[in-house]
């Protein structure tokens, strides 16, 4: 065997080009772009938080309505079905698909759901559940499978599920008379479930922080620094019993939420942390490229709509609960919010790219604009053409800044 | 009259562009006679398609160097259209015909024949059926071109050209989807135009066809002409020598590798053309490689060099047939999944279309292939991915400030190392690399050289496609040459040339 003399260019120093990150400047301060478009929707929601809070001001509330106890439990409530739809949303819109039938899909697991209420309370909460499935499963196999663009699949989806609602129901609405599965939608948890379920998350970001440190030890990566270490901990600790001690003011932290909060990070753990959920944006990103990678599209096509179907299922549970009945025309125009939460959290339509927090947040918004304005007592027909506004100036305000960069 | 005391309908003067980083072109001069058909050939990346481009306004004046003179007058394109009103016409090898519309419809369109906006449909079609009958040409003007076979579509394209009335026509590759029979048709079609006094050029790998059509020869050799012959001076063989004459042995230090046990064998495979039924993009096609050999597949564009690989990783949209062993077993590989759990990496060519996905980060486009093996079947493992991805980068000299940088940030040479790091981390007993060093610099070209020799060392057998003759032949242990989907010739280091690996992919020569 020939020894290989050293390729000359094995000693060349690294080129000051390539060292160049993507960075945006404000003023003296160079931030990571990816970090700022976060940070600008949680800047946002904040801004439109204190806006109502100061709109709402009045002689018998000196110190706004908005940001008070009742209002925020409201919201957080409002929330709820919007949010548990844009997690699985985003999920789709990752994978480079669109879902337009969540919103019939809503009204028929809620119609089915009521409907079973005579078999009992977990055949009731399981039917909206597989429902949403077999939905999402035979759109998603229609995409998969049969190669129908998503867009025309779920199109038809729209229409066509809503029509079933009405063979079924009647056109009749259809009370909810379990008690619990009412509470679902409405109720909130005792105050020292709140703070037990803090104490919870808390834990889990200090273990999860821990196991991250861990890690990278192991593998002999340099270790994030004590400081910031406590940071990501003591931070978000703050910020949930503050949370929770605002929500136990009013009673308790609302039911809805909790779901909500629950489906969220299950969404991030999928999104961050599984081959799944890598997998998505691989798909999203460049379908080519991830199929010779060895990834199966057609199956994880399928599958993210089963699970967006599933997470329509649990949205269903919430709004029949909250409105206390499955009305034949429920969850209308509910997967144009979703899908609005979506982009407005940076979500890009084209597939590969968007945060689960970022969608929340984006819920947050719509959520926030929706509540303020009824609170403030703006006409009724302002108000779509606010959110509207809002939808396209975000999307116009993140593309501005990507061409900079 | 002589050539030289004519004025030529077309010249070409020291015509330079270059692109950021390559010179594709380096002051050639080229001319053309009316009722001349001129021959323009070279190897792959030698300047042609970049040379016509320049001619048809498709890089405008003045975006390169040099003059052009149409009948001896000084002319500068700012645009396609304006080339095409002075009579320029170029037919690329990828049609441009929008396949919903009719013959008569592509012929005119954008040029429809109208009254006050509104076009004269009869006339239209009239004037279409005209033109395809002074061809010869057996087709209905009313016929949707997606119903026709692409030989036809290219038939109907030359239609075109001359519904412009085209005193300069230029063929790319015509004949690359043609059937003999369509051929003759073409050579009738041009024989006839010939005599009508059109000038044209014709730029073809099929030597064979342009000795037989052509009445000059200019050969392209790195951006820059070789040279010019009357057809009928010249032979294949010095056609050949012109194309490749160039020294190979300085930037390829000779590596003589350690070759161990036939670990990969393919027999008869097949591909079909996806597109065309029956039609053999790759036609019963068998070799093996060794532990720790590089086999290099030699042939010019279009002899089915990626599909062979594509198809044998279960990744071709066409129908595949044969028999592939590895370490002796066989085995079934029906998709890249199969072919990846078999050991097989590959890194294709385009990496922006199939290997990267641009907007993720180095680390997310090095795991994806071998995400599972990494980092458990489910949940990932940030920590093993990270320690990976860093070793890699090392390993590989990918130049970026962390496995986080976005991977379109990079340079060409770095993201490829990124593909390349890709499938090491799939752990592969059998790599394929396809066009690895396209479009990047010289430092990083050596790089990716010395990587190839240093994986073929550890025992990795390696089969290495390139459009760059030197580069096959300074790696390759073994080169096989494919001419239209059939191998045509294998050789050993030893017994490789330029000069013979050259006659074997223009189908001169046969020597399996």
């Amino acid at each position: 065997m020939v020894e290989r003399p050293p390729a000359t260019t094995d000693l060349a120093p690294v080129p000051e080009s390539a060292l160049i990150r993507a960075q945006t400047r404000i003023g003296r301060f160079k931030i990571p772009t990816e970090a700022l478009r976060a940070y600008t929707m949680m800047f946002a929601l904040i801004a439109i938080w204190l806006f109502f809070q100061w709109a709402t001001v009045d002689a018998r509330n000196p110190y706004g309505l908005f940001l008070s106890a009742v209002n925020f439990s409201k919201l957080m409530q409002q929330t709820a079905v919007t949010g548990v739809l844009a997690v699985g949303m985003l999920m789709v819109i990752v994978s480079g698909q669109i879902d337009l039938s969540v919103g019939s899909v809503v009204g028929l697991a809620g119609a089915v759901a009521a409907m079973s209420q005579g078999r009992g309370l977990i055949a009731t909460l399981v039917a909206a559940v597989v429902v949403g499935v077999c939905v999402g499963a035979l759109q998603g196999a229609l995409v998969a499978y049969v190669n129908v663009p998503a867009f025309i699949v779920t199109l038809g989806g729209l229409l066509a599920w809503r029509g079933v609602i009405f063979w079924l129901t009647k056109g009749a609405t259809i009370p909810v008379e379990i008690p619990f599965f009412r509470s679902l939608g409405r109720d909130m948890v005792m105050p020292q479930v709140g703070y037990v379920l803090a104490g919870l998350a808390i834990v889990a970001i200090l273990w999860s922080t821990i196991q991250r440190n861990r890690a990278r030890k192991r593998h002999g990566l340099t270790v994030v620094g004590l400081t910031s270490t406590m940071a990501r901990v003591v931070l978000p600790a703050i910020v949930i019993v503050t949370f929770v001690w605002l929500m136990n003011a009013q009673g308790g932290v609302p039911i809805p939420f909790i779901i909500m909060f629950a489906v969220a990070i299950i969404g991030a753990f999928l999104t961050r942390n599984t081959t799944f959920g890598r997998y998505l944006y691989a798909i999203g990103g460049n379908p080519e490229a991830a199929r010779l990678s060895g990834i199966n599209l057609r199956r994880h096509i399928l599958a993210v709509f089963s699970l967006m179907g599933a997470l329509v299922g649990i949205a269903a549970i919430l709004h029949t609960a909250r409105l206390s009945g499955a009305t034949p025309d429920a969850g209308t125009l509910m997967e144009l919010d979703a899908i609005a939460a979506c982009v407005i959290g940076g979500t890009s339509l084209m597939g590969g790219r968007g945060t689960v927090l970022g969608t929340v947040v984006g819920a947050l918004i719509m959520a926030s604009l929706d509540n303020g304005m009824n609170l403030v007592g703006v006409e009724s027909y302002v108000q779509p053409i606010v959110k509207g506004a809002v939808l396209v100036t975000a999307v116009g305000l993140d593309m501005a800044g990507r061409r900079k960069s | 009259m002589s050539d030289s005391e004519r004025t030529p309908l077309l010249e070409m003067r020291d015509i330079t562009k270059t692109f950021p980083g390559v010179k594709a072109l380096d002051g050639v001069s080229f001319d053309l006679f009316a009722g001349e058909i001129h021959a323009l050939v070279g190897e792959n990346g030698a300047g042609k398609s970049t040379l016509m481009k320049v001619l048809g306004g498709v890089y405008p004046h003045p975006h390169y160097g040099g003059q052009i003179f149409l009948d001896g007058q000084q002319r500068s394109f700012a645009s396609v259209r304006d080339a095409e009103a002075a009579g320029i016409a170029i037919i690329f090898q990828e049609l441009s015909l929008i396949k919903e519309l009719t013959i008569g419809e592509n012929i005119y369109l954008g040029r429809e024949p109208q009254m006050f906006g509104v076009i004269r449909w009869h006339e239209l079609y009239h004037r279409a059926q005209d033109l395809l009958d002074r061809l010869h040409l057996t087709l209905d003007a009313h016929t949707q071109v997606v119903r026709l076979g692409i030989g036809q579509q290219q038939l109907v394209e030359i239609a075109k050209a001359l519904s412009h009335e085209a005193r300069i026509l230029v063929l790319d590759e015509p004949t690359a989807a043609l059937t003999d029979a369509e051929v003759e048709i073409l050579f009738g079609i041009l024989t006839n135009l010939r005599a009508r006094g059109v000038g044209m050029i014709y730029i073809s790998h099929k030597l064979d066809e342009v000795f037989r059509i052509s009445d000059r020869i200019t050969v392209l050799r790195d951006g820059r002409s070789v040279g010019t012959e009357l057809t009928n001076k010249l032979d294949e063989g010095a056609v050949i020598a012109r194309m490749v004459g160039r020294e190979v042995g300085e930037i390829f230090p000779k590596v003589d590798h350690l070759q161990g046990d036939v670990i990969f064998e393919v027999q008869h495979m097949t591909v079909e053309d996806p597109n065309v039924t029956g039609k053999k993009l790759v036609n019963d096609v068998s070799f093996s490689v060794r532990r720790g050999e590089v086999l290099g597949i030699a042939g010019l564009m279009g002899a089915g060099r990626s599909d062979l690989l594509m198809g044998i990783f279960g990744a071709h949209a066409g129908r595949t047939s044969g028999e592939i062993k590895i370490a002796g077993q066989r085995v079934r590989i029906t998709n890249p999944a199969d072919a990846i759990n078999q050991g097989i990496g590959f890194v294709t060519e385009d990496r922006k279309r199939f290997g990267l996905i641009l907007d993720q980060t180095i680390l997310n486009n090095m795991t994806l292939a071998g995400l599972k093996r990494l980092s458990g079947r489910f949940v990932t493992d940030l920590g093993a991915e990270s320690a990976a991805g860093e070793r890699a980068m090392k390993e590989l000299r990918v130049k970026a400030t962390s496995v986080f940088t976005i991977a379109g940030t990079l340079s060409g040479g770095n993201q490829q190392k990124v593909v390349l790091a890709k499938w090491l981390l799939t752990n592969p007993r059998i790599l394929f690399l396809d066009e690895p060093t396209r479009g990047i610099d010289v430092g990083a070209k050596q790089e990716i050289y010395g990587h190839i020799n240093r994986l073929a060392k550890t025992g990795i057998a390696i089969v290495l496609i390139s459009s760059e003759l030197p580069e096959v032949l300074g790696l390759s242990d073994r080169v096989l040459v494919l001419h239209e989907g059939h191998v045509t010739g294998e050789f050993t280091r030893a017994t490789a040339t330029p000069e013979k690996v050259m006659a074997c992919a223009t189908g001169h020569m046969k020597a399996a």
